[in-house]
């Protein structure tokens, strides 16, 4: 019996919670011991900047990185596992796949901020009325740029962040100038695991590529979308001029591995030596270090012999 | 009828080869297969890279698809022979998820730095197996008392979703693994060359003759024990061996090829029901279609979506599930 009330009561207090946590017009804010933001829902422009949250907790590497580039890193309080960069943020066991409610609430956050949300997460903030950003994969680069404007503008650095874009922009036009059309008319392979699975143009990474002229191979199997898996005899009658590994990882591909491969001996790439080995992190999250990828295949087209 | 089968069997294998992402026209194809016989000389007029990509890549894919059809097909029926159950095949034994654990937990460990090589993930895989089906036969053995068969699959299935959890768990511990364990446990024929089946080869061969050798004792067990006793054999003996050698099989095709499933049991049905229950002509039957079965789902996989690839696990259900209805629905007309 004693149970049972328990129950109801705590079934009562949650549903008190979550009216309280949705009443816009809550002036003493719900949630958060600074007493900010109490309004749930994806968050918005603080009214001033002492408004703006001071408990930022980031499910998200990319988000992470770009909360740090546009000056917000003393407010973040908490980065999810996968979080590593920029050195000395506070990562810990938070998990960005399957986040717990429970265990990002420990870190009283007044601002959470993630990729993708499986598991109700969002709901389940709008019930305790804790505000959030949903910073899904963008589509493009300048759909990055907007994220990265949405953070300045939510974390009260907005200006930063418009020098943040505009500094991203020059890094990677300069990465074109670098590369002076010396990618125009060569072909690409981009790796992401040994099982040959990739990207189109039609991805976020993809079309950095496309922006030095590059052609992807890939680009015939986009009725599979924008990660297919592609065959092995198709990537070698395709005959890449270069090959990028997004799986270059300590123990992962190289170029000796790739050569080893049956029948991959003769593909141009290989056979030229025009396998190259990116950075894992920075082909794989869409913060400000797309800036270091755009440079760094400009460096590789500079450098090909015969350029 | 075996003779048929075989010739049908030949023949997709054959079709399989001409069929590809890269372009080779099967006319190309078709010669330098003949010029690889003896005796006979033909030019195909292929590149180098055309005649890697024949030799070094399709051809040891259809042979592997065919190897590890062959493997999980006549396993199956063996299972299902020795439980004397239409239900066993590799899965429900826990074979299969006893190898995922296996092989997830050692692609975590090589992400980690650990360092296997190429080989960690087929040997972890192949302990996986073995240690699963090992446990599900004790658990049988020592839960079930005089009820052998019908306990043993129970136990199986208790294993099986043990070693799923198990696995499940592994794998939320190591998000940045989950492509490389996802793309494994949907199957996949590809990128080894010749190694993956010079790696199999052994353990489908004594597979698939050790099963064959036992087709007529088969017969005689599946009367009953006692019969079967009071002819000379033992079939608790009997039985413990083919479990042995069909996981062995299994678990080696598996831990290359990743988790393929429906192979094993809708290939022995199809095949019962057009040569009915004897194992003389069951089993070496579904030795050729399980390798005509998986050859012909793996060239679904590559052409459907070409040049990219789909799972052939997929296919294997989504082919499987309706062939296998049709299958049923032929077979009581027939009765």
């Amino acid at each position: 019996m004693l149970r049972i009330l328990a129950f109801v009561a705590a079934l009562l207090l949650g549903g008190a919670l979550a009216a309280c946590g949705s009443g816009a017009g809550d002036p003493g804010g719900g949630a958060g011991a600074s007493g900010t933001a109490g309004a749930s829902g994806t968050a918005g422009a603080p009214a001033s900047p002492e408004d703006a949250p001071q408990r930022i907790v980031s499910l998200s590497p990319s988000a992470t990185e770009i909360l740090y580039a546009v000056g917000a890193g003393d407010q973040v309080v908490a980065v999810d596992d996968q979080s590593n960069f920029p050195q000395g943020v506070p990562t810990t066991d938070l998990s960005g796949y399957t986040p717990n409610l429970e265990a990002v609430l420990g870190y009283q956050p007044d601002l959470v901020v993630f990729s993708d949300d499986d598991g109700d997460l969002a709901s389940g903030l709008d019930k305790v009325g804790v505000p959030y950003l949903k910073l899904p994969a963008p589509g493009d680069i300048e759909g990055a740029y907007e994220q990265f404007a949405q953070v300045g503008v939510v974390t009260g650095h907005a200006d930063q962040a418009h020098e943040l874009v505009g500094a991203v922009r020059g890094q990677i036009s300069a990465a074109i100038d670098t590369a002076g059309g010396a990618g125009q008319g060569l072909s690409y392979f981009h790796e992401l695991d040994p099982t040959l699975y990739t990207v189109t143009s039609e991805s976020f990474i993809g079309q950095i590529y496309s922006l030095f002229g590059l052609e992807n191979i890939a680009d015939s199997a986009s009725a599979a979308g924008a990660y297919p898996q592609l065959q092995s005899e198709f990537v070698v009658s395709a005959n890449p001029d270069l090959i990028f590994l997004a799986d270059a990882e300590p123990g992962g591909e190289s170029a000796a591995s790739v050569a080893q491969r049956p029948g991959w001996a003769g593909v141009t790439a290989v056979r030229d030596g025009q396998v190259y080995a990116l950075d894992d992190d920075t082909t794989s999250r869409w913060g400000p270090r797309i800036g270091e990828l755009a440079q760094h295949i400009a460096q590789v087209l500079a450098d090909r012999p015969g350029t | 009828m075996i003779g048929a089968a075989i010739a049908v069997t030949a023949a997709i294998l054959l079709m399989a080869t001409l069929v590809g992402a890269s372009g080779l026209s099967p006319g190309a194809v078709l010669a330098e297969l003949a010029d690889a016989l003896p005796l006979v000389h033909v030019d195909s007029g292929l590149s180098a890279q055309q005649h890697a990509i024949l030799w070094q890549i399709r051809l040891p894919r259809v042979v592997l698809g065919a190897l590890v059809g062959a493997t999980l097909a006549v396993a199956g029926a063996a299972y299902q022979g020795v439980f004397r159950n239409p239900l066993a095949d590799p899965y429900l034994l826990g074979v299969s998820s006893g190898a995922g654990l296996g092989a997830t937990v050692m692609i975590i460990a090589g992400a980690s730095g650990a360092g296997m090589g190429s080989l960690g993930v087929p040997v972890a895989a192949f302990a996986g197996g073995i240690v699963a089906v090992a446990a599900t036969y004790l658990l049988g053995r020592s839960v079930g008392g005089g009820r052998g068969e019908v306990v043993i699959i129970l136990a199986g299935v208790a294993v099986a979703a043990f070693a799923n959890a198990a696995q499940t768990f592994v794998q939320q511990r190591y998000q940045d693994t989950l492509q490389s364990v996802y793309s494994w446990l949907l199957g996949r024929l590809s990128t080894d060359g010749w190694s993956d089946v010079t790696l199999v080869l052994p353990y489908v061969a004594v597979t698939i003759v050790v099963i064959l050798l036992f087709r007529r004792t088969l017969d005689v067990m599946s009367v009953g024990d006692v019969e079967a006793a009071s002819l000379g054999i033992r079939p608790a003996r009997v039985r413990l061996l083919l479990v042995a050698v069909a996981t062995l099989g299994t678990a080696a095709v598996v831990s290359v090829s990743g988790l393929i499933g429906f192979v094993g049991i809708v290939v022995p049905h199809a095949v019962r029901l057009v040569a009915g229950p004897g194992h003389r002509l069951l089993l070496p039957l579904s030795v050729l279609a399980g390798a005509a079965f998986l050859v012909l789902a793996d060239v679904v996989a590559r052409t459907v979506l070409s040049p990219a690839e789909l799972p052939i696990g997929v296919v294997t259900a989504a082919i499987g599930a309706p062939f296998f209805l049709v299958v049923l629905r032929r077979g009581r007309g027939m009765q």
